[in-house]
């Protein structure tokens, strides 16, 4: 051991940080942690453009009607969605395993807003978000979609998706806190699964047994993918969906709001007490 | 002076569970205390308490002098905390781990930095600083968690079994940089189950048993409460047993246990020390060879056992021996 200085006189008692560093701070360790560990990154990119293939492929030649549009830009615009909540939901994981490992209870007893927390981890899972949005929007490129509405309309169709994602993002982290345990938090997959696939996001609502439309219709998923779709592929497709945009849009951001409303204070009420 | 922990008849129930069921603690600034106790006896969940990371249901806490309860922000600002895991990312290097931290106490990113590379040349991982810690063993990992605890220079450093799971070699070197930062003027309350590591290290140790404090004191004053001192003979020739034991019983005034094939008899005494000079006058008149002459004061788990009425079956008596 060596002679180096800890005495008290170097360093005051410590201030504490303030919520947007201590916020930059924890976030630059999920991201780094993203980046570091690469099978956490790549194995959810990799899932989401194997299932792109099989629906663009294998099942794509079985679905015909869709009302003048072509199967591959029905479906690109509803992965790209769903992609979203495939991405998000390693979050739920992440954070059982931080309180798992102590490291959730190391960060609340330092002198920072504990609220920085939830932040912290919501700004790193955006641009864990971001990533996957690109990757799989190139993806549906690559395989034959192309955009026919205007290009600002396909911008905020990409910035919608990150909404929807960071408000899933909540639930997840809450869901994560109160696992308990990383392996239960995986039990996220049981409503991610139903949400994506109960939706319009690979097939239209109207192809569905008469008693699943209505739970597909009015649940977060078919809108947030409707309103992505008619700015994807045009003006055209709120015709065959059979509503305007701003219904989808407002109904959408409706579901982004209670999501968040509940989620966000759920998750910080648990970083404050457990 | 201000004690640095003042814990007064706190209760905590986690639904039918009894943790802590009036407990009273006092650690005076300027000491390394101990609270030992065996699983389940609410160690951790008094150190979540004390750390600000658990509400409790009556009495009171203060750190410091500052209410655990109702000055949580300003208690953080003079704790450390390392507990029983080693609460550090694998994904980042042991130097990005305490700089991390070190920002997050409200150090500019010049002093973390300077501060970050303070602690890893005092705990020995400067060389190790720059890999990433899952390339570290077990106990590296432990030492940086105990770094990021000091990062900010806490008042009180809080210890959750800081050794447990450690090998031998580890836990060693673990005691001696606990005992370097006690003597710098850090407070520490540190929990174990063991027993020679509570003696080793803490000026005062607090038993724990089902949720409340039922002995504290110096190591020593623990074993002088556990009961007198016991002096051994041991003898060459099995022939002298027999003057042996009337020595022992001429100066002690107790009838001495005798174990006639290990040639040896011990028997309890009051004060020790005086007793030790005239027992082995008495021994040299009665024309006794001696090979051994030994005091031995009660082990802590000796003492463990007089306060409960029950041994400490989950206590482990020694940690492991260092390989010398």
């Amino acid at each position: 051991m060596s002679t180096v200085s800890l005495e008290h006189t170097t360093v005051p008692p410590g201030r504490g940080a303030s919520f947007a560093v201590a916020t930059a701070q924890t976030a630059s360790r999920t991201l780094r942690q993203f980046l570091r560990t690469p099978q956490l990154v790549v194995v959810s990119t990799a899932t989401g453009i194997l299932f792109l293939l099989i629906f663009r492929y294998v099942f794509g030649g079985a679905v015909a009607h869709l009302g003048g549009v072509s199967y591959v830009d029905f479906v690109v615009p509803g992965f790209v969605t769903t992609g979203v909540l495939f991405t998000g939901m390693g979050a739920a994981s992440g954070v059982a395993e931080d309180v798992q490992s102590g490291f959730v209870d190391r960060l609340r007893s330092l002198p920072i807003a504990r609220s920085s927390l939830v932040a912290g981890r919501m700004v790193a899972d955006a641009g864990l978000l971001a990533w996957g949005l690109v990757v799989t929007t190139a993806a549906g490129f690559a395989v034959g979609f192309r955009l026919h509405g205007s290009v600002a309309g396909g911008a905020a169709a990409l910035g919608l998706c990150l909404l929807y994602g960071l408000a899933f993002d909540a639930l997840f982290v809450t869901s994560g806190l109160y696992a308990g345990s990383a392996q239960a938090a995986q039990g996220t997959s049981f409503l991610v699964f139903p949400l994506s696939f109960v939706s319009s996001a690979y097939v239209p609502v109207s192809t569905m047994p008469s008693w699943m439309q209505p739970v597909a219709r009015w649940q977060p998923m078919t809108a947030m993918v409707d309103s992505v779709r008619i700015l994807a592929d045009g003006p055209a497709t709120a015709r065959t969906l059979g509503h305007p945009l701003h219904e989808y849009l407002l109904l959408s951001l409706a579901w982004c709001a209670v999501l968040l409303v509940v989620f966000v204070p759920l998750a910080a009420a648990r970083f404050r007490s457990s | 002076m201000q004690p640095v922990i003042d814990a007064r008849a706190v209760t905590k129930r986690y639904g039918k569970v009894e943790a802590l069921s009036g407990l009273d603690l006092v650690i005076e600034s300027g000491t390394i205390a101990a609270v030992l106790g065996p699983n389940g006896a609410g160690k951790t969940t008094l150190v979540r308490i004390v750390a600000t990371l658990l509400s409790f249901d009556s009495g009171t806490v203060h750190v410091a002098g500052h209410d655990v309860t109702h000055q949580p922000h300003a208690v953080r600002r003079l704790i450390g905390l390392a507990g029983q895991s080693a609460a550090v990312e694998p994904a980042m290097t042991g130097r990005e781990n305490l700089r991390m931290v070190g920002r997050l106490y409200g150090l500019t990113a010049s002093e973390a930095r300077r501060r970050a590379d303070a602690v890893l040349e005092r705990l020995s991982l400067a060389d190790a600083g720059d890999r990433p810690v899952k390339t570290y063993s077990g106990g590296m990992r432990r030492r940086l968690d105990l770094g990021a605890s000091l990062v900010g220079a806490p008042r009180l450093l809080l210890l959750d079994e800081p050794t447990t799971g450690l090998d031998p070699g580890s836990r060693i070197e673990l005691w001696d940089t606990i005992r370097d930062l006690a003597a710098s003027g850090t407070d520490v309350l540190l929990t174990t189950q063991y027993l020679d590591e509570a003696d080793r290290l803490a000026a005062h140790v607090a038993i724990v048993d089902r949720g409340r404090v039922i002995a504290e004191g110096t190591p020593g004053e623990l074993k002088a409460r556990a009961g007198a001192d016991r002096v051994e003979v041991h003898l060459r020739d099995e022939d002298d047993l027999v003057s042996a034991a009337a020595a022992l019983t001429r100066v002690s005034g107790h009838e001495p246990a005798v174990d006639r094939g290990a040639r040896r008899c011990s028997v309890s005494v009051e004060r020790g020390t005086v007793v030790l000079g005239e027992l082995a006058r008495a021994l040299d008149d009665a024309g006794v060879v001696v090979q051994d002459l030994t005091l031995r004061r009660p082990t802590l788990d000796e003492v463990f056992l007089s306060m409960t009425g029950r041994p400490a079956p989950e206590l482990a008596l020694a940690s492991p021996r260092p390989a010398r």
